[in-house]
């Protein structure tokens, strides 16, 4: 049996694409989930209330420091003895959304600390009401200096998303482990696996390294 | 309420503490190793080395650490004929891979010692290595503590995926052996696991506190503010 075999890696590469639509799902849709739960950890852990604050910085802590994979585990198992049955891809993106929400969080605290103090001074002086110094001053402001660290959770998150196959789902690692395992011919299987993963991931690295230039690394 | 079992969970999860303290121990060593080769080559004067090194970082970081796991535990053996015990397989990936962003650490550090220190030390007529060895390092090392400690407990964190290649440590000794015969108590089962993981990580970081306190004391400084920043907005 030759070790790599051309035309076997074309015959493959279908079931290859559907399982990097999957990845992409996950990847899309967790980021998402991601940005937002990580704005709203952001300002819970500036809310006035002390009690708040510590409960917040508690459960991030917690989340930063276990890992992902047992995190998944844990609402695939856990959440239907409350009631909550969700497909296996769903329960996915929610743990993918929530670990990365509290490396988010952290990301959106540096970017809101960076907005220079006059900047408040100014928005209280026109007795501009609460909301509106948060979204009409603070966050325009803070938003698109982090975007750059966003976008690397964003890469980070796309090489994560294999750690669903331990619930079922089939990414595109998943695929390649189902039409490997056929015929037993893995090096073809994960070798493409691992180049579509490069071949997405190292340019969009490149492109958020001048964009980060750009905006200036905060 | 406290379950019934939970002397069972502890005992069976206790099992494979080993393992995944063995996995993640090796896999910080190799780390420290991959990271201080790869760093400084992404320093050297010489253009090959570089290539090269970068060519590891790139090509480590760019492919997802689960298809590097799998390709050395599948495609390999079909390639070289034999397989790799599974915890030693997981102790070269976890190490290579996190190697590959412990040399950006590495670079990034030792650039950020200023640059009078090094022309100081050519002033004194040092030779390159004494120079790297006696003035660089012992500074930038301050400087790398605080980044490979956040890198250090993703690795810890990463080793649970050992638990797809049939290393019995902590997640699968959860997952794939009490999970089944304890369904109805999931939450406690995991949640000791995640706890587990907790531990581990806390004491990384009381380690790594301790080690940047003594490589400051040698520089006669205490940890600088920004390191102390640098931890709290600490990145993957």
């Amino acid at each position: 049996m030759d070790v790599w075999n051309w035309d076997f890696a074309l015959s493959i590469l279908p079931a290859l694409l559907d399982g990097l639509l999957i990845t992409l799902l996950a990847t899309v849709l967790g980021s998402l989930l991601a940005f937002t739960l990580g704005l709203v950890f952001a300002l819970l852990l500036r809310a006035p209330l002390g009690p708040v604050r510590v409960l917040v910085r508690g459960f991030v802590e917690f989340v930063r420091s276990t890992p992902l994979l047992v995190q998944i585990f844990f609402l695939f198992y856990v959440l239907p003895d409350y009631g909550v049955v969700l497909n296996a891809i769903t329960v996915g993106v929610l743990g993918l959304g929530l670990h990365y929400a509290t490396y988010t969080a952290e990301v959106y605290r540096a970017g809101i600390d960076a907005v220079p103090r006059g900047q408040w001074e100014a928005a209280t002086a026109l007795s501009l009401p609460r909301y509106r110094v948060w979204t009409g001053v603070v966050l325009p402001q803070a938003v698109p200096r982090v975007l750059p660290a966003l976008g690397n959770y964003v890469i980070s998150m796309f090489k994560e998303t294999p750690l669903l196959i331990g619930i079922g789902v089939f990414d595109l690692v998943g695929q390649a482990r189902e039409v490997g395992g056929i015929e037993f011919r893995y090096v073809e299987a994960y070798t493409l696996a691992g180049l579509f993963f490069l071949l997405l991931s190292y340019p969009s690295a490149l492109l958020l390294r001048r964009l980060e230039r750009r905006v200036g690394v905060l | 309420m406290l379950p019934d079992n939970l002397g069972t969970f502890l005992s069976v999860l206790w099992e494979g503490v080993p393992e995944t303290v063995i996995a993640t121990v090796g896999g910080i060593a190799l780390t420290i190793v991959a990271s201080f080769v790869a760093g400084l080559a992404l320093l050297s004067p010489s253009r090959t080395v570089r290539v090269i090194s970068r060519i590891y970082v790139e090509g480590l970081r760019g492919t997802s650490e689960v298809v590097q796991l799998f390709w050395l535990f599948f495609a390999l053996p079909i390639l070289v004929g034999f397989q790799i015990v599974p915890l030693w397989g997981g102790i070269i990936v976890l190490g290579l891979n996190h190697g590959a962003y412990g040399a950006e650490i590495v670079r990034g550090s030792v650039q950020s010692v200023p640059r009078a220190q090094y022309e100081g030390a050519i002033a004194l007529s040092l030779s390159p290595a004494a120079r790297m060895r006696r003035v660089i390092l012992p500074q930038a090392i301050v400087e790398m503590i605080p980044p490979f400690n956040n890198l250090f407990i993703q690795l810890l964190k990463s080793s649970s995926l050992l638990s797809f290649v049939f290393v019995n440590e902590v997640t699968r000794q959860g997952q794939a052996v009490l999970v089944p015969l304890f369904t109805a108590q999931s939450f406690t089962i995991l949640l000791l696991v995640l706890l587990i993981y907790l531990v581990l990580a806390l004491i990384i970081t009381a380690v790594m506190r301790l080690l940047e306190r003594m490589a400051s004391t040698r520089l006669g400084r205490r940890p600088s503010e920004q390191a102390r920043r640098k931890r709290v907005t600490g990145a993957v």
